[in-house]
């Protein structure tokens, strides 16, 4: 079948199998391997992007459902000039990542915690997070990192299409 | 892990959904947010031959007051349900336990309609309905029919849904300022429930206690006849038929469903009732 | 000022955060192009005599381009069993011969066109296998009615050591017993395993595969197979975490290259979550006796442990865990006695393997419980008992009566830091107005001490190599035989060269994991690289620095002595002569400046700390939740600090995780219970306060950075101070011990058994 949509502002047109997962057609159709997958169950939220402005799993979205869709992975965030989104300064700063493979599920579901709420305590990050599931850090770091990007503004908690839309 | 191969279609209306399961036969499965289902064809207990996509017909997903009932739309994901105005003033028991759904990603695709009629005993949306009463609506090639709350979970994965029916709408009763309470027991928090009960207007109904959720009627009736928080609550488990996994055995569950019962009334009764 | 112990942010974040790194699964290489898709098919029974595979439906199916089963691979020498000690006949087929041992033995294997057509290909393999019962426990291997191999005539793997005599608690006035288990737990690596093989037209293979260290798997490899190794590149591209589970090759990883000569094809595997959680190697999993003796005044005069290692169906790294529990069973305390042994038993479970501390973990835990048994049982403080029982304070080595040589300790000022940052007072006094008011919600307060072994040379040597190469533009590259995979080697080993030779850090790139270029390494695991591999960058710079200094002599036409480093301009300056110099750039634009140094690390470091653990118990419900956790963790000078304390972050929730939360089960049956992430309990941030960290830096002189291991520390100290909370939260209602994970049943059924009367052990 046909699906079409606007993956990091990018519009993509293709034939695919109704069974397709959108985590495999944006690693495997289109190339884009920053999204990852990390179980079978909807539990790690390793392959967790953003799709019409919210934080979805997308190893349990098929590309037919996201047809028509905006979708942004970790590739879409940073600006063309190559500066970081907040959220991945504040990832960097803080040092919330360490072996990378759950980071970039876990910067779009903390862009997806701010986008719910800009200024959350410890305790939100924490609930805000809890499907998205890391190994190396005892999310120690991330929480101070999403604490810290919540602190750069409205911009840390939208995607750069958002930021287009409102303008 | 990767689904089956199967069939697509995406009706645009509702009488084209049904159409699509009366052609289909017990080959078709609904889909909405595919957070129940997707999860089970991947890991291929489930491997329908044709998928009718749900999701994009219009009009499903409101809350809405209607005389003494609040209408939900079966498309209304658990995300809108946990923030509408509506529902927090005039069912909080349901927003609440939406935002106890799994994690933030979950609500944001699974749907009313979906957790309604998979019929998992440990969901924690239809043991909110259970307690609140109310119906279900759906409709089928002959129109519109009407389920009793309590006549709608009949066991695991069991409803009294029809094969050529699609859940459409949910209707509870208005509770507004009256007391309630879900209490849910994890290890984690956005795992199922081991158990958890919810509790308003002194009707309780338990999670993960027999093959479907199910209303604690003898703690009920204790209450309707003036007993106390404790000796009602004591009563919970009984009738029930739990299961045994790592979690939990029988004994566990039993214990915790008349524990959960105590607090939650406890908390329903509590002054205020705020948000458990 | 150095650059050293400043926190320096990752320069390897940049990509990682906005490319994402490349993974084994990510790899788009064109030796790659064409690659079929490996899917293998694996026993779903425990133990059972494997009667037929039909393959005939698969090989139909769409895509299917073949399928093998054992009679294909009959060229293929089984895997021996690797270690000594080990019955010869414990090897393990490449796929199942005969009998199936575990739920993931290979029985088939599918190479197909697509990704998505190799799991319905799997699904076509008819697998006849007539059950046997299974071994699930080391209780059922030691019994030995059922034996999983029989040609071996026993279950047990390996034995260390002797039972204790009968007398050695004779003349305590307490002896307490206690038989506890360290379950066991799935490492959970975020990235599943991934291979990939490609030959080239000159007879050799190049496979990718994630792991913690190319140079040891290449050599498993090329053994197994039975090729030279020469003709074995290994590389190991961005690795997602191993913890342990990716330390040597897995048999999966070789299969690859054989099948891809076979098929003619470069092929790749990725296993999918549910796969590996069967099929990666488990971690801890021992049935521990302790026995404690010593005197009513605190005074303990003698400490012994019996191990039974759970080893799994086909012995792995896992079986030598006890000799490690043994080495440090007398942890930081100056018991005059002390005794341990050990075995390990073949069981119809996955396989056992290092898990982040690896034997020490179990070690720590099992003496801080005794420990706090033994105060329970006396009626003493448990932070009292510690005190009166560690090590004073050495800057000598201290042999202790387990054997092992401690480099230098200051265990009493670790705890007393702890005891003060965590306000142990106060906790006591609340603790006691709890209990008083008797409310649902009690407080529990765990301690942990412990020291645990780092850059033990467990048969690989004890030496890393470093190379380091200045460039006429003014980079530097590193290579090193480390294998970073999220500790951040590309940072702090550019940290370490830059110190040396004033190199900017982000104008150094660090390579490792390829063994075309780096043929020598130790990889990264026992909390090794940075007093090895660090020492050996360290030395590399200060050797190239050296060799700089005499090609400026030479050039500049002045004696290397006048000659003084530049560390602003990083180059080599003429003393008292401004303007005079030149830089390692310019030096290495005549001829190339690099030096190739292998640095041996005169023996183990002995990192150490305590922990206090604070959790809230529901005594109704039995739930058990960390409230705090505060550590002090003495790892030697440190290099930088934002990595280090990651390290421990990372650390301490892993062992939390074990004590409140994970265990992978088996039914009787041998069926696994936790095959999936909705079904293993991995710890998620809900579960976790953020942590207190106290610093404390011992240096150590074994190593000239001062630096002594931190990857594994945190897990070790956290893991019985948590599980201590628990147990403490209700003692006070008659509970005495309860096993890891303290689950919300085990902890409310504990309560139940001892307020029915007696003691719950």
């Amino acid at each position: 079948m046909k699906v079409s949509m606007t993956v990091n502002g990018q519009q993509h047109t293709d034939d695919v199998e109704p069974r397709l997962l959108l985590a495999h057609y944006l690693r495997d159709v289109l190339g884009l391997k920053a999204t990852n997958i990390g179980c079978d169950t909807t539990s790690c939220g390793a392959c967790t992007v953003i799709v019409d402005g919210l934080s979805v799993k997308s190893c349990t979205v098929l590309a037919a459902q996201a047809d028509g869709s905006q979708v942004t992975t970790l590739e879409g965030l940073a600006g063309p000039d190559g500066e970081l989104h907040p959220m991945q300064k504040a990832f960097r700063e803080e040092h919330g990542l360490q072996c990378g493979f759950c980071t970039p599920g876990m910067v779009m579901a903390a862009i997806g915690v701010l986008a719910d709420n800009p200024d959350p305590s410890d305790r939100e990050v924490r609930e805000g997070l809890e499907g998205n599931l890391c190994r190396c850090t005892g999310y120690h770091n991330i929480v101070r990192a999403v604490r810290s990007a919540a602190q750069a503004g409205p911009a840390a908690g939208q995607v750069p299409q958002d930021q287009e839309v409102a303008r | 892990m990767i689904p089956g191969a199967f069939e697509y279609v995406r009706p645009g209306t509702v009488e084209e959904a049904v159409a699509a399961l009366v052609e289909h036969g017990d080959d078709a499965k609904l889909i909405a947010g595919g957070h129940s289902l997707l999860p089970l064809m991947k890991l291929r207990l489930a491997m329908p031959a044709v998928l009718v996509d749900i999701s994009r017909i219009p009009d499903l997903s409101y809350v809405r007051v209607e005389g003494d009932e609040v209408a939900i739309g079966a498309g209304t994901r658990h995300f809108e349900l946990e923030k509408d105005d509506v529902a927090r003033a005039e069912v909080p028991i349901l927003p609440y336990a939406a935002s106890q759904v799994g994690d933030p990603q979950v609500r944001h695709r699974g749907t009313l309609g979906g957790t309604v009629a998979h019929s998992d005993p440990a969901s924690d949306l239809p043991t909110a309905l259970l307690a609140l009463g109310g119906s279900v609506v759906v409709q089928g090639p002959g129109g519109r029919r009407s389920i009793p709350m309590t006549e709608f979970w009949l066991g695991f994965y069991e409803t009294a849904l029809a094969e050529d029916e699609v859940v459409v709408e949910v209707r509870v009763p208005r509770t507004g300022s009256a007391g309630w309470a879900y209490e849910k027991f994890t290890r984690r928090a956005n795992d199922w429930p081991i158990v958890a009960v919810a509790a308003v207007e002194g009707r309780v109904a338990l999670a993960n206690m027999a093959g479907a959720v199910v209303r604690a009627t003898a703690t009920e009736e204790a209450l309707a006849r003036g007993a106390s928080i404790a000796e009602a609550a004591g009563l919970a488990d009984e009738g029930t038929s739990p299961s045994s996994d790592m979690h939990a055995d029988p004994e566990y569950r039993r214990h915790l469903a008349r524990l959960l019962t105590r607090r939650a009334l406890e908390k329903a009764s509590g002054a205020g009732a705020a948000a458990a | 000022m150095s650059i050293l112990g400043t926190r320096v942010v990752r320069t390897e974040d940049p990509l990682f955060l906005t490319r994402g790194a490349t993974y084994t699964d990510d790899l788009v290489d064109d030796r790659l192009t064409g690659a079929l898709h490996v899917t293998f098919v694996r026993s779903q029974v425990a133990h059972g005599r494997l009667l037929s595979v039909d393959t005939s439906a698969a090989r139909e199916a769409p895509g299917v381009v073949a399928v093998y089963t054992a009679e294909d691979c009959a060229d293929l020498a089984p895997i021996p069993a690797g270690l000594p000690m080990v019955p010869p006949a414990m090897q393990r087929p490449w796929l199942a011969q005969g009998k199936v041992r575990f739920v993931g033995d290979i029985v088939a294997v599918v190479l197909t066109e697509e990704r998505y057509q190799g799991e319905d290909a799997a699904e076509l393999v008819s697998v006849d296998i007539d059950p046997l019962p299974a071994v699930v426990t080391t209780a059922d291997a030691a019994a030995g009615e059922v034996l999983l191999f029989e040609d071996a005539g026993t279950n047990v793997m390996a034995t260390f050591g002797e039972p204790a005599p009968a007398d050695f608690f004779s003349g305590c006035e307490v002896v307490v017993e206690q038989r506890m288990v360290n379950q066991r737990v799935a490492p959970v690596p975020l990235e599943t395993r991934a291979a990939a093989a490609a030959w080239g037209d000159d007879g050799r293979v190049t496979i990718w595969c994630t792991n913690q260290g190319a140079q040891q798997a290449k050599g498993e490899i090329a053994g197994w197979l039975g090729m030279d190794p020469a003709r074995v590149h290994l590389i190991t591209p961005d690795v997602g975490g191993g913890f342990g589970a990716k330390i040597g090759a897995d048999p999966e990883y070789a299969f690859t290259a054989w099948l891809a000569q076979r098929a003619g094809r470069p092929v790749r595997w990725t296993e999918n979550r549910s796969e590996n959680l069967v099929g990666m190697l488990h971690g801890r999993g021992q049935d521990q006796t302790v026995r404690i003796g010593g005197r009513r005044d605190g005074t303990i005069e003698a400490y012994s442990i019996a191990v039974d290692q759970d080893g799994g169906a086909y012995p792995r790294v896992g079986i030598i865990l006890p000799t490690l529990t043994m080495l440090m069973a007398a942890a930081t305390y100056a018991f005059p006695k002390v005794h341990a042994h050990g075995r390990a038993l073949a069981t119809n479970t996955t396989s056992i393997g290092a898990y982040r501390g690896a034997g020490r973990p179990e070690a720590t835990a099992a003496v801080e419980r005794a420990i706090d048994l033994f105060a329970a049982e006396i009626g003493m403080d448990p932070a009292e008992v510690r005190r009166k029982n560690l090590v004073p304070s050495f800057s000598e080595p201290h042999t202790t009566p387990s054997g092992a040589t401690y480099d230098s300790g200051e265990y009493t000022a670790a705890l007393e830091k702890a005891l003060e940052a965590a306000g142990y007072d106060e906790l006591r006094a609340e603790q006691a107005r709890r209990r008083e008011r008797g409310e649902a919600r009690q407080l529990g307060i765990g301690l942990s001490t412990y020291v645990e072994i780092t850059g033990a040379d467990t048969g690989l040597g004890s030496a890393e190599s470093a190379e380091l190469e200045v460039h006429a533009d003014g980079t530097a590259t590193v290579l090193t035989g480390t294998s970073p995979h999220g500790q951040g080697h590309a940072t702090a080993w550019a940290m370490l060269a830059s110190d040396q030779t004033g190199i900017p850090v982000e104008k150094i790139t660090v390579l490792h994991g390829d063994t075309d270029r780096i043929p020598r390494g130790g990889g990264t695991m026992g909390s090794r690289s940075l007093q090895q591999g660090g020492a050996a960058v360290h030395q590399a710079a200060v050797e190239l620095v050296a060799l700089a200094k005499q090609r400026a002599a030479e050039r500049l036409e002045v004696d290397a002595a006048d000659l003084e480093l530049d560390l602003a301009g990083a180059g080599l300056a003429v003393r008292g002569t401004p303007g005079a110099g030149v830089t390692l750039a310019e030096l290495a634009a005549d001829e190339p400046l690099l030096v190739q140094t292998r640095f041996e690390a005169a023996a183990p470091t002995f990192p150490f700390g305590a922990h206090v653990a604070v959790v809230e118990v529901d005594v109704e419900s039995g739930k058990a939740e960390l409230q705090r956790l505060v550590a002090v963790d003495d790892a030697g000078t440190i290099v930088n600090p934002l990595l280090a304390e990651g390290q421990r972050h990372g650390g301490y929730a892993q062992g939390v995780a074990q004590a409140l939360l994970e265990e992978v089960l088996y039914d009787a049956d041998g069926n696994p219970q936790t095959s999936t992430l909705a079904d293993y309990p991995f710890v998620s941030a809900t579960e976790l306060p953020s942590f207190e960290l106290v610093d404390m830096a011992t240096p150590t002189p074994i190593n000239p950075l001062g630096a002594k291991g931190i990857g594994e520390a945190g897990t070790i100290g956290s893991t019985p101070a948590v599980h201590n909370a628990v147990i403490d939260a209700v003692a006070h209602l008659g509970v005495r011990h309860i096993d890891m994970p303290t689950t919300p049943m085990k902890v409310w059924r504990a309560i139940q058994q001892a307020q029915q009367g007696g003691s719950n052990a």
